[in-house]
């Protein structure tokens, strides 16, 4: 009986988000589309929490419990502050996202297949390089860490020999699953590549960066559908994955910025210091006016 | 590849598909809490987390899952209450509005 409404929650679940999403594209029903997300991840959590193979809830109502605590007066941040909060809500998102797939790699480790191993081996990198890359851009939006675009010489060698390193090892745990010595070490190489990726981004491009990122975060999780083989993760991650890079590129647009110079941030361009320094005066400007533009406007 | 993995990557393209024709024509006010929402959704990681909480099948996996669970849940609530705040928001600003 149990076995026949989980996937017909999950199928819920899964029309759920695909309506949140239309509906907070237009601001009549923006604040509908809220209400059917939420809907949504609590019938995906129902779902899940019904399942068979769950053989103690203890640790999971713990678990439950801590992260309500820890994310309420999280989210009470000064509205001023949203980017940033978004970006630290889903480095844990993503975060949870590498935990999963370490977790599962050390269940399966040798006896897991190619095209398994192959996803389990993206969401990891996914999941980490974002958790990384997502304390970066909360550090530089919250000025903990200097938020202009910091450069340095073969900044585009390390970057790229780290990215190609960290895929290398990942390919070498596809084709041989039981080298286990790799897997931190592959886990490490995504996560310093995480921190690399955000040092040469200024602060004003952070939103579309964090946008990005969200986009990285969903795709980790579709990879984790593919290794739990779990439709509705596929759906929701995918859903998230495309949105996500679809609204940075929205976003450089409607603040007159080319995606690729986003996207590599000073990647490919140690250039002439005018230009650098045109990047860091730009900076400050439409950050200021973001979050204040976006609640002003109704009123006019 | 198994039949099912196949039928995961159809699922995952016309997902993937959809979710461009969804957004495309969102309106720019709503940039900012769009992000945040599709920052909620990126929160379903906590079915694979409860998962691998809840299977117990080793100390180990316990650990990891519940740390998960934990921070899909950080996740979760974040995410919705951020995006639910700006539009209560929104709407105070924009009462002259039909």
């Amino acid at each position: 009986m149990i076995d026949r409404v989980i996937p017909l929650l999950y199928l819920a679940s899964a029309v759920s988000f695909i309506l949140a999403l239309k509906w907070l594209s237009a601001v009549p029903t923006a604040r509908r589309g809220v209400t059917v997300g939420a809907a949504g991840m609590a019938l995906a959590v129902a779902g899940t929490l019904l399942k068979p193979e769950i053989v103690s809830y203890r640790w999971i109502a713990a678990a439950f419990v801590a992260g309500t605590a820890i994310g309420v007066p999280m989210a009470m941040m000064p509205m001023t502050a949203v980017p940033q909060r978004t970006a630290l809500s889903h480095a844990f998102g993503a975060l949870a996202a590498a935990l999963v797939g370490t977790a599962e790699y050390y269940l399966r480790a040798p006896a897991i297949d190619r095209f398994t191993m192959g996803a389990l081996c993206l969401e990891v990198l996914l999941g980490f390089l974002t958790f990384t890359a997502s304390l970066m851009a909360f550090g530089k939006l919250q000025e903990v860490l200097p938020t202009r675009p910091i450069t340095y010489r073969n900044q585009n060698v390390l970057n790229l020999s780290l990215l190609c390193s960290a895929v290398a090892a990942g390919a070498y745990l596809v084709l041989r699953p039981e080298a286990s010595w790799l897997f931190p070490v592959f886990g490490a190489l995504a996560l310093a590549f995480g921190v690399l990726l955000i040092i040469p981004i200024g602060g004003a491009d952070m939103p579309t960066v964090i946008s990005l990122l969200n986009s990285y975060a969903g795709l980790s999780a579709a990879a984790m559908g593919f290794v739990l083989d779990n439709k509705l993760l596929i759906i929701a991650g995918a859903l998230d994955g495309s949105s996500g890079l679809i609204l940075s590129v929205i976003m450089c647009r409607a603040m007159n910025r080319s995606f690729t110079n986003v996207l590599f941030g000073a990647f490919g361009q140690v250039q002439p210091s005018a230009e650098a320094a045109g990047r860091t005066a730009r900076s400050a400007a439409p950050r200021r006016r973001r979050p204040g533009g976006s609640s002003r406007r109704p009123a006019a | 590849m198994s039949q099912e993995m196949e039928l995961g990557l159809y699922v995952f393209v016309l997902a993937t598909f959809l979710g461009i024709e969804v957004i495309r024509r969102v309106s720019p006010l709503l940039h900012t809490p769009l992000m945040s929402l599709t920052n909620a959704i990126s929160a379903i990681t906590i079915v694979g987390s409860i998962l691998v909480a809840g299977e117990q099948k080793s100390t180990l996996s316990t650990v990891l899952g519940t740390l998960a669970v934990t921070c899909s849940m950080i996740n979760i609530v974040g995410g919705y209450l951020i995006t639910y705040r700006m539009l209560r928001m929104f709407r105070k600003s924009g009462k002259g509005k039909p």
